[in-house]
């Protein structure tokens, strides 16, 4: 496969509100790789968040008019696990009773790629220069991992990072207790959860802990900052020069 | 609060549950992690078990008449109890006309699910539990807090303590003369017992036999002991072949406890033969629909694929966090969800089909692959569409699909955001928010509303070399 010359970016709910500066640095870094980016600015969410809590009718009208801004894209960058997940497994299912949209999502759903599997499968990249010194220790997002079957491409680029050391986070695979309305849902259960995994991060050493989901970094970071940790949640796009 | 959340949080607080839990989840995720690990025909052999779930399934009729009639050939009678309350009736009914005082009754959660230990106190039957982690909850009034280790939210040193209260004996709070003190305990009312009561893990339908997968022997004496012995099964359990068996077997204990192979795997044809030395005078195969057959065609159908394990419990960080109690039904964990919605309909679970961040790590352990966070976004599905789910919940989600698919509105929303959030902003971040926002911002940060967000940046940075 070729590499593709132009993308989409899908910027998300979360990413375009709460970490602009995530999609502001992967349009740079893609331009830099002699890739041209376009953004519909007709894109709101992903509906994620409707689905999960079984308001699929509603869910179904976001998929029905976020599919067609994406038509022509050659591919469809997505900086978090969980949307990408959401565009490639329950967007055709959604809109199966109108044949050509439900056509238009299978295709959507094989041009969609999440950040790390498309710097690193779809483009091809091997090298990778950090914009962080000292430490990094990597969370796997539960779609990334188990939903998109990805553990790999995000080690790959750490790993890779001139001028920053990788450690494993012990427990990396499990969830960092975010999951949407759960986190208000069921609030203490939530930050049991967090707790967790924040006494796993800070036992790493490291100085950042990177994730490819808005959410988790919402989640993980939100938990650092309260106990004043010295430690940063930074998405994947922020520690790449 | 919600009774599910105040629950929840009381379990979060109980430092003893959370010492047990922490280390019990911990070994048998470890342990099945290492099983499969050495194990590479694994993998596909839990496909092969998927898929002759799914065969069964579709002609469920078949093999349970198939069944029956072997059982029957075999001498073993057959009842078939539509509701929990038909099968407490029926093993009463077997109990009474054997003039049964004493029961042992080895580990089964379908007894559980139907709450037969009440139902024979009622009729002034005296049932004991035999397996050491139901003796121990038996003995606390408790109810089992985990699908194959009941006693899982206890503490060593709490048993000891329970075992001076109850059994008015010292012992020592270690696992081997806890279990020695038991033991002894439960040899004499082996002895006395007139039925024996047991669940069954499979029943193979060509043969007719009953399978049980056990580890410390009381299953074998329940079963031979007893002059009666009364199985009570889900109707879902049939399997058509004994070779269907050995697929079965080969993930089960895996999945369970990471053992090879559960200590003793008992498989009972038919009661005692002329000329054999041991085994009942009768044996009763109970059969339970209790809403199970109904989701044959339901939203929960995958849910009848499940094989009682307790993976997805060990490895899910809710149940790890809360226990199996705090879910407030016989089972508990993500499988538990889904069976409590099938036993007891989408009302019960209206509440707890969220007590899940959809994580997967569930789905990741089944042996049999059930897609159960999949299953879960169907209960919650289910709740919207029958307008189960709160006005509140419906108002709000209503609105945010409003938001997400007027792209203009969606924009206006982050000045708008902007302007609200600025009372809360403290060094940059979020805290103290009012409302449901509040929930969050209780123990974590949250970042604000970025001045600048990615929409009102692109303009700029289309123009970017």
């Amino acid at each position: 496969m070729t590499p593709p010359a132009r993308v989409a970016l899908m910027i998300t709910c979360l990413g375009d509100l709460f970490y602009p500066e995530v999609g502001v640095r992967i349009v740079r870094l893609l331009r830099r790789h002699g890739v041209a980016v376009d953004f519909p600015p007709e894109q709101t969410c992903c509906g994620l968040p409707l689905f999960n809590s079984g308001y699929h009718a509603e869910a179904a009208m976001v998929a029905r008019r976020t599919i067609p801004l994406f038509r022509d894209a050659e591919a469809v960058v997505v900086p978090s696990g969980s949307c990408a997940w959401m565009v490639k497994h329950e967007y055709p299912g959604l809109v199966r009773d109108d044949p050509a949209l439900a056509r238009a999502a299978e295709a959507l759903a094989r041009r969609t790629w999440e950040l790390s599997q498309f710097l690193v499968r779809g483009l091809g990249l091997t090298r990778f220069r950090s914009a962080v010194d000292g430490r990094v220790t990597y969370h796997d997002s539960c779609h990334l991992l188990r939903g998109l079957g990805e553990a790999t491409t995000p080690r790959t680029i750490l790993r890779q990072l001139e001028g920053a050391e990788f450690v494993e986070l012990p427990g990396a695979e499990e969830c960092c207790g975010f999951g949407g309305s759960f986190a208000v849902r069921l609030p203490e259960v939530s930050t049991a959860i967090l707790d967790r995994k924040l006494r796993h991060i800070e036992a790493t050493g490291a100085g950042c802990v990177v994730a490819c989901d808005a959410g988790c970094l919402m989640q993980i970071g939100g938990g650092l900052r309260r106990r004043g940790s010295a430690v940063r949640a930074l998405h994947l796009a922020e520690v790449l020069a | 609060m919600s009774p599910l959340r105040a629950r929840a949080a009381r379990a979060l607080a109980d430092a003893y549950l959370q010492e047990a839990l922490g280390i019990a989840t911990t070994k048998f995720l470890a342990l099945r992690r290492e099983a499969f690990a050495a194990f590479p025909e694994g993998e596909a052999l839990r496909d092969r078990a998927r898929a002759i779930k799914e065969a069964t399934l579709q002609r469920l009729d078949h093999y349970l008449e198939q069944l029956v009639d072997n059982v029957e050939r075999r001498g073993g009678r057959v009842h078939y109890a539509l509701t929990a309350d038909e099968a407490r009736r029926i093993v009463v009914d077997i109990a009474r006309r054997a003039g049964a005082r004493l029961v042992v009754k080895s580990k089964s959660m379908a007894t559980e699910e139907i709450e037969l230990n009440e139902a024979l106190e009622h009729a002034g039957i005296t049932p004991v539990e035999t397996d050491l982690g139901e003796y121990i909850i038996q003995l606390a009034r408790e109810k089992p807090s985990h699908i194959i280790a009941p006693a899982i939210h206890k503490t060593r040193r709490q048993i000891a303590e329970l075992f001076a209260r109850e059994l008015k004996r010292q012992v020592a709070a270690d696992p081997e003369a806890l279990t020695r003190l038991a033991r002894g305990e439960l040899r004499n009312t082996f002895l006395r017992a007139d039925l024996g009561i047991t669940g069954a893990n499979f029943a193979v339908a060509e043969t007719g036999t009953l399978v049980l997968v056990t580890n410390e022997g009381n299953g074998r004496m329940v079963t031979s002991l007893p002059r009666v012995h009364v199985a009570l099964m889900g109707v879902e359990k049939v399997i058509p072949s004994m070779s269907d068996l050995v697929v079965f077997l080969a993930i089960l204990a895996k999945s369970a406890t990471g053992q090879k192979l559960s200590v003793y795997t008992t498989l009972i044809e038919g009661p005692r033969r002329a000329g054999e030395l041991e085994g009942p005078e009768e044996l009763h195969l109970v059969l339970l629909d209790n809403g199970r057959l109904r989701q044959l065609g339901g939203p929960l159908r995958e849910a009848l694929y499940c094989l009682r394990c307790g993976a997805c419990l060990n490895v899910c960080p809710v149940y790890r966090s809360i226990g199996g109690h705090a879910y407030g039904y016989t089972y508990s964990g993500p499988i538990g969800i889904l069976l409590t919605g099938m036993l007891h309909g989408p009302g019960a679970v209206r509440e707890l089909a969220h007590a899940s961040s959809l994580c997967g790590a569930c789905a990741e352990a089944c042996p049999v692959r059930i897609d159960i966070p999949r299953l879960l976004v169907e209960l919650r599905r289910e709740a919207v569409r029958t307008r189960a789910a709160g006005v509140g919940e419906r108002l709000l989600f209503g609105l945010l699909a409003r938001l997400l698919t007027r792209p203009r509105l969606y924009r206006l929303a982050a000045p708008a955001a902007r302007l609200l959030q600025r009372p809360f902003v403290r060094d940059g971040r979020l805290r103290g928010l009012p409302l449901l926002l509040g929930e969050w911002t209780r123990t974590r940060d949250l970042p604000p509303v970025a001045p600048r967000t990615f929409h009102e940046r692109w303009g700029e940075l289309a123009r970017e070399p």
